[in-house]
C-alpha cells in the first residue's frame, strides 16, 4: 500500500513538477555539514524571532490590561525594552541560515521566492516599518499618556500585527518549496497559502512563540539580579515568576492541540518513520516540561536557578527535536525531486561537454567555422540598420555608395568614429572594435552592392 | 536562468535592486562606517575635557544613528539578498557558491557589529563613570572597527563582479578576491564615508545644541575639521580609483562603443568628484575659520553632491560589468558563456523549464516568442516601461511597422553593435518567434505578468522540456 502511494507520488512528481537544473558550481562545503549548520543556525535565529514576536504581543496585551490595573502598564513597558535587542538579533542571526538555505536548497528556495514574489520582497519594508513602530512604541511610552494612550496602544498593536504577519510570509515560502508538483498552481503569496498545511504550521509557531517568551520573561524578571523593587514596584519577584510560567504553561498546553493538528495535516510524501520517532520523543519531553512548569508555578521560590536551567535544557532538547523533525520532513519530501534535478543537471552538463568538444574539434556548434571571411559576412553587423535599397534605420547602401563611391576608405573612417549628421536617424554606434581589416572588406562590399543597384546613365557598364 | 521568472514589467527588475541597494549604501556609508568613529571621538573628547555637554551631544547623535542603522540600514542590507534572490537567482546563487566563506565571515562580523551597537548605545547612561566609561569607549572603538570591516569584506565581492581576475580558470576564492579594483575602491569608499559623516554630524549639531552658544561654535568647528581632514586623503583615493578603473575595465572589454560610453561616464565621474570635494573643502574651511557663518541648509549642497557622486559611482560600476553579471562567466540574463553555443544551436526553450512552450511552432509563434523574451531579455528590459523594447525599436526604426529582416539582423548582431548586451542565446526559429512577438507588441501593448502574479499553469502538463529537439 505504502509502496503504491510512493510510486504514485513519483509519477505525480514527474508529470506535474517542473524539473529545473541546479547551478553548475560545486557547493563550498559538503552537503551534510551545510544542512547541520543550517538546522542549528535556524533554531538560534527562530529563538530570537519568537522572543521578538512574543514580546511585542505580550507588551501590548499588558498595556491594554494596564488600562484597568496600572501595574500591568509598567510591566508592558519593561517587556518593550527587551524587544530592542531581541529584534536586532533576530534579523542579524537570520542571515546565516538564509545563506545556508540558499545553498542547500537553491532551486527550491529561489523558486518559492519567485512564486511568492511580492509577498517575499514586502518582508523588507514590513520589517522596517515594524521596527520603527516598535521604537516609537518604546520611546513614546512615558510621553503619550491619558488622552493619547489609545493612540499609543494602536502603535504597539500595529507593530505586533506586523510582527505576526512577517513569519507567515517566510513560512509560506518554506512550505511552498516542499511541493514542486504544486508550483504550476501557484501565482503569488496568497495562492501559496492553499498549498500544504501552512496554517497549522503557523499556529504551532505562534503558540511556541508565546511559550518561549513566557519562559524567557520568567527568567528575565524572575532572576535574582533583576531590580524588581525599582523597576516594577507593584510586583514581587515571585509573582512575576508565577505569571510568566503560567503563560508558558498554557501555551505549551495549547501546543498539545496544535502539534497533532500540524502532524496530521502534513501531506504524506515527507512522512517517515524517523520523523515519527523524533517528533514523539519531542512530545514526551514537552510533557515533562509541563510537569516542571506546574511545579514551578506552585513553588516558584524553591531552587529557582537550578530548576530554570534544567527547564531550559529540556526545552532546548524539545526544540532541537522539533527542528530535526522539520528537517527530516523536508529531506524526505524533496528527495525524489532532488534526484530528478540532479539527473537533469547531469544530462545538461554532458550536452555542454559534448558541444564544447565539437567546437574544440573545429566542428562548430552551429555557425560555419574557419570559412573565408568576406565583406558580405561582416555586413551582417550592419544589416539591422542598412539595407541595399530601402531605408531601415539609416541610409541605404545605394545612398552610401553615392556618397563614398570614390572614397571607400571614408566608410572605414566613419565606421570607426561615427558622428551624428541626420536628425531623422538615431546615432550610429562605433564599429572600431571590428578592426580595419573587416571594415575594409565591408566598405568594398557596400560599394559593390551600391553600384549594382544604382540605375546608371553610363552606357559602358551595360 | 532556470528559475521561475519574477518580473516587474513597467518598473523593471533593475529598479527594485537599485532602490534597495542605493538606500543601503547612502545610509551605511556615512552613518555606519563614517559616523561611529566620529561619535566615539566626541565621547572621548568629552571625557578628556570632563565636559558632559560633549558626551551628551555624542549620545544624541548616536541615538539617531542607532535608530536609522538598526532599521532601514540593516534591513536594506538584508534586502539585497531578498531582491537578488528574485531578480537574479542564477547570479547570486553562483556568487554564493564562490564566496560563501567570505559572506559567512562577513556575517559573523555583522553580528558583532550589531551586538556592539546594542552595547554601545544601550549602556551609555549606565556605564558613565571610571573604568566602565573606559570600557564603553572601548566598545565605541570595536563598533567603528567592525562597521568598517563589513565593508572591507563586501567590497571584495563587488570588485569580483567587475573583474573576475583569474577566477574563471582557477575557481579559487583568493584569486577572486585579489582583483585589481579592490584596494582603490575600498580607499575611495572609506574616505568618502568619513568625509560625509562629518557633514552629517554638523547637520545634527543644529538640532542638538543651542543657538549662538560657544558650545555650538566649538562642535561645528570639530565636525568641519573632521570632514576637512578626510577630504584630503579622499583626493588621492578618488584619483587612484579613477585612474585604475579604466585600466582594469577597458583591458577586459576592449570595445570602442563601450569604451566611449564608459569614458563619457567616467569623465562625468571626475566632474562630480571634483565638485563634491571642492564643495566640501569650501564649506569645511569656512566652518573651521568662521563656524557661525554656515547655516544648516548650505550643508545640503555638499551632501547632495556626495549622494550624487556615490550614485554615479555605483552606476558606472554596474555598467562596466556588462554584458556580464559575473565577468567572463555569466551574462546578465543568467546564460553562462559556455552554454551559449548549445542554446544557439538547439534553442533555449527546450532547456527552459519555466516557460509555456518548449518548441516554436507556427501555431504558438507569438506566445513562444514571448517566452523567449521573458527568459532572455526580461532581466533588463520591459515591454512598456523602463528600458522597454517598443520605444527602443521605435527610436531606431520609427513608429511604422518594423521590418522583419532588420529586426532579425538586429537580434543576431546586437552584441556587436551594442556591446553591453549579451549575444542572443537562442536559435533562428526562436529569434523569429521573438520578433513576431515584438511586432505584435508594437501594435498591441500587453504587460507580462511575472511568476509572482501569473505563471503559465498548464505549461508543465505533458510538456516536459526535452533537451534535445
Amino acid at each position: 500500500m505504502m509502496m503504491i502511494t510512493i510510486l504514485n507520488n513519483l509519477i505525480l512528481l514527474q508529470t506535474l513538477a517542473p524539473i529545473p537544473r541546479d547551478i553548475d558550481l560545486p557547493l563550498p562545503l559538503n552537503e551534510a555539514g551545510l544542512k547541520i549548520i543550517l538546522v542549528i543556525l535556524f533554531l538560534v535565529h527562530i529563538l530570537f524571532v519568537n522572543l521578538m514576536v512574543g514580546g511585542s504581543l505580550l507588551s501590548v496585551i499588558f498595556e491594554m490590561l494596564g488600562l484597568n490595573h496600572k501595574k500591568y502598564d509598567a510591566l508592558g513597558k519593561k517587556i518593550t525594552e527587551t524587544i530592542t535587542v531581541n529584534k536586532s538579533l533576530a534579523v542579524v542571526l537570520g542571515v546565516g541560515p538564509l545563506l545556508c538555505i540558499n545553498l542547500a536548497y537553491t532551486v527550491h528556495f529561489y523558486s518559492a521566492n519567485a512564486l511568492t514574489g511580492y509577498g517575499w520582497i514586502s518582508i523588507i519594508p514590513l520589517v522596517i516599518l515594524a521596527f520603527l513602530l516598535a521604537y516609537l512604541h518604546k520611546y513614546t511610552w512615558p510621553l503619550w499618556k491619558d488622552k493619547n494612550k489609545t493612540f499609543h496602544i494602536i502603535v504597539g498593536a500595529l507593530a505586533a500585527f506586523l510582527f505576526l504577519c512577517i513569519p507567515l510570509i517566510f513560512l509560506a515560502n518554506i512550505n511552498l518549496m516542499l511541493f514542486p508538483e504544486k508550483w504550476p498552481e501557484v501565482s503569488g503569496f496568497f495562492s501559496s497559502l492553499r498549498i500544504g498545511n501552512v496554517f497549522p504550521r503557523y499556529f504551532h509557531f505562534l503558540t511556541a512563540t508565546v511559550a518561549l517568551t513566557g519562559l524567557f520573561l520568567a527568567g528575565w524578571f524572575g532572576r535574582k539580579g533583576y531590580p524588581v523593587e525599582t523597576n516594577l514596584p507593584a510586583f514581587t519577584r515571585l509573582e512575576l515568576r508565577k505569571l510568566f510560567f503560567k503563560v508558558a504553561f498554557y501555551a505549551t498546553i495549547a501546543q498539545l492541540a496544535f502539534g497533532p493538528l500540524l502532524l496530521f495535516t502534513l501531506p504524506f510524501p515527507g512522512i517517515s518513520l524517523a520523523l515519527i520517532i523524533v517528533i514523539l520523543s519531542g512530545v514526551t519531553l514537552a510533557i515533562t516540561v509541563l510537569f516542571y512548569l506546574r511545579r514551578m508555578i506552585r513553588r516558584p521560590e524553591i531552587n529557582f536557578g537550578r530548576n530554570y536551567v534544567a527547564l531550559i535544557f529540556i526545552f532546548t532538547v524539545v526544540v532541537a527535536a522539533m527542528g530535526t523533525g522539520r528537517h527530516l520532513y523536508r529531506e524526505t519530501s524533496l528527495e525524489p525531486h532532488k534526484a530528478l534535478i540532479a539527473s537533469e543537471s547531469e544530462r545538461f552538463h554532458s550536452i555542454l561537454l559534448a558541444t564544447q568538444m565539437r567546437i574544440e574539434a573545429g566542428l562548430g556548434a552551429g555557425e560555419a567555422m574557419g570559412a573565408q571571411l568576406t565583406g558580405e559576412k561582416v555586413f551582417v553587423n550592419c544589416a539591422a540598420c542598412h539595407a541595399v535599397n530601402k531605408v531601415l534605420a539609416a541610409p541605404s547602401l545605394v545612398e552610401v555608395y553615392s556618397l563614398y563611391k570614390d572614397n571607400p576608405e571614408g566608410i572605414v573612417t566613419w565606421a570607426k568614429a561615427p558622428g551624428k549628421k541626420r536628425p531623422e536617424f538615431a546615432p550610429m554606434p562605433s564599429f572600431a572594435h571590428l578592426g580595419d581589416e573587416k571594415l575594409r572588406l565591408v566598405a568594398d562590399y557596400i560599394i559593390e552592392k551600391g553600384a549594382e543597384n544604382t540605375p546608371t546613365t553610363d552606357d559602358s557598364s551595360q | 536562468m532556470d528559475f521561475p521568472q519574477f518580473f516587474l514589467d513597467f518598473f523593471g527588475n533593475r529598479l527594485l535592486i537599485a532602490v534597495i541597494a542605493s538606500i543601503h549604501i547612502f545610509i551605511n556609508h556615512p552613518l555606519a562606517v563614517g559616523a561611529y568613529p566620529l561619535v566615539t571621538l566626541l565621547e572621548w573628547w568629552g571625557r578628556r575635557t570632563n565636559n558632559p555637554e560633549w558626551d551628551n551631544l555624542a549620545y544624541r547623535i548616536t541615538f539617531v544613528l542607532f535608530i536609522v542603522t538598526t532599521t532601514v540600514g540593516a534591513l536594506t542590507g538584508v534586502g539585497i539578498w531578498f531582491t537578488t534572490a528574485l531578480i537574479a537567482p542564477f547570479g547570486i546563487g553562483s556568487l554564493l557558491r564562490v564566496f560563501f566563506w567570505a559572506w559567512f565571515t562577513e556575517w559573523l562580523v555583522f553580528i558583532s557589529e550589531v551586538v556592539f551597537i546594542m552595547i554601545y548605545f544601550l549602556t551609555w547612561k549606565r556605564w558613565a563613570e571610571g573604568n566602565l566609561k573606559k570600557l564603553h569607549l572601548g566598545f565605541g572603538v570595536f563598533l567603528s572597527a567592525f562597521s568598517c570591516l563589513t565593508m572591507v569584506i563586501i567590497v571584495a565581492v563587488l570588485g569580483f563582479m567587475m573583474d573576475s581576475g583569474s577566477w574563471p580558470v582557477t575557481k579559487s576564492f583568493f584569486s577572486a578576491v585579489a582583483n585589481p579594483l579592490y584596494l582603490p575602491q575600498l580607499a575611495f569608499r572609506t574616505t568618502y564615508s568619513m568625509m560625509l559623516a562629518g557633514l552629517l554630524a554638523w547637520f545634527l549639531i543644529f538640532f542638538f545644541t543651542k543657538k549662538r552658544t560657544d558650545f555650538r561654535r566649538r562642535t561645528v568647528r570639530f565636525a568641519a575639521t573632521w570632514s576637512l581632514a578626510w577630504a584630503i586623503p579622499f583626493i588621492p583615493a578618488a584619483l587612484w580609483y579613477w585612474k585604475q578603473a579604466p585600466e582594469t575595465m577597458l583591458a577586459n572589454v576592449n570595445v570602442a562603443l563601450l569604451t566611449q560610453r564608459f569614458m563619457n561616464w567616467h569623465e562625468t565621474l571626475a566632474v562630480i568628484m571634483i565638485a563634491t570635494v571642492g564643495a566640501i573643502i569650501l564649506v569645511t574651511v569656512i566652518g573651521v575659520i568662521r563656524p557661525r557663518l554656515i547655516p544648516g541648509v548650505v550643508l545640503l549642497i555638499p551632501f547632495v553632491l556626495g549622494v550624487w557622486l556615490l550614485g554615479h559611482f555605483e552606476r558606472v560600476r554596474e555598467f562596466i560589468r556588462k554584458p556580464y553579471i559575473i565577468a567572463d562567466y555569466m551574462y546578465s540574463n543568467g546564460v553562462r558563456v559556455e552554454e551559449m553555443p548549445v542554446f544557439q544551436r538547439d534553442g533555449i526553450l527546450p532547456y527552459a523549464t519555466f516557460v509555456k512552450h518548449h518548441n516554436v511552432t507556427s501555431a504558438n509563434k507569438i506566445e513562444a516568442g514571448k517566452d523567449v523574451f521573458l527568459v532572455t531579455c526580461s532581466r533588463c528590459h520591459t515591454t512598456s516601461g523602463i528600458n522597454n523594447i517598443v520605444s527602443k525599436f521605435n527610436n531606431l526604426y520609427g513608429p511604422e511597422p518594423w521590418d522583419e529582416t532588420a529586426l532579425k539582423a538586429f537580434v543576431s548582431t546586437m552584441h556587436v553593435t551594442r556591446t553591453y548586451m549579451p549575444p542572443f542565446p537562442g536559435n533562428d526559429k526562436e529569434a523569429e518567434a521573438m520578433i513576431a512577438y515584438f511586432r505584435e507588441l508594437q501594435n498591441n501593448k500587453e504587460l507580462i505578468l511575472g511568476a509572482q502574479a501569473r505563471w503559465s499553469p498548464k505549461a508543465i502538463n505533458g510538456n516536459q522540456p526535452t533537451g534535445n529537439p
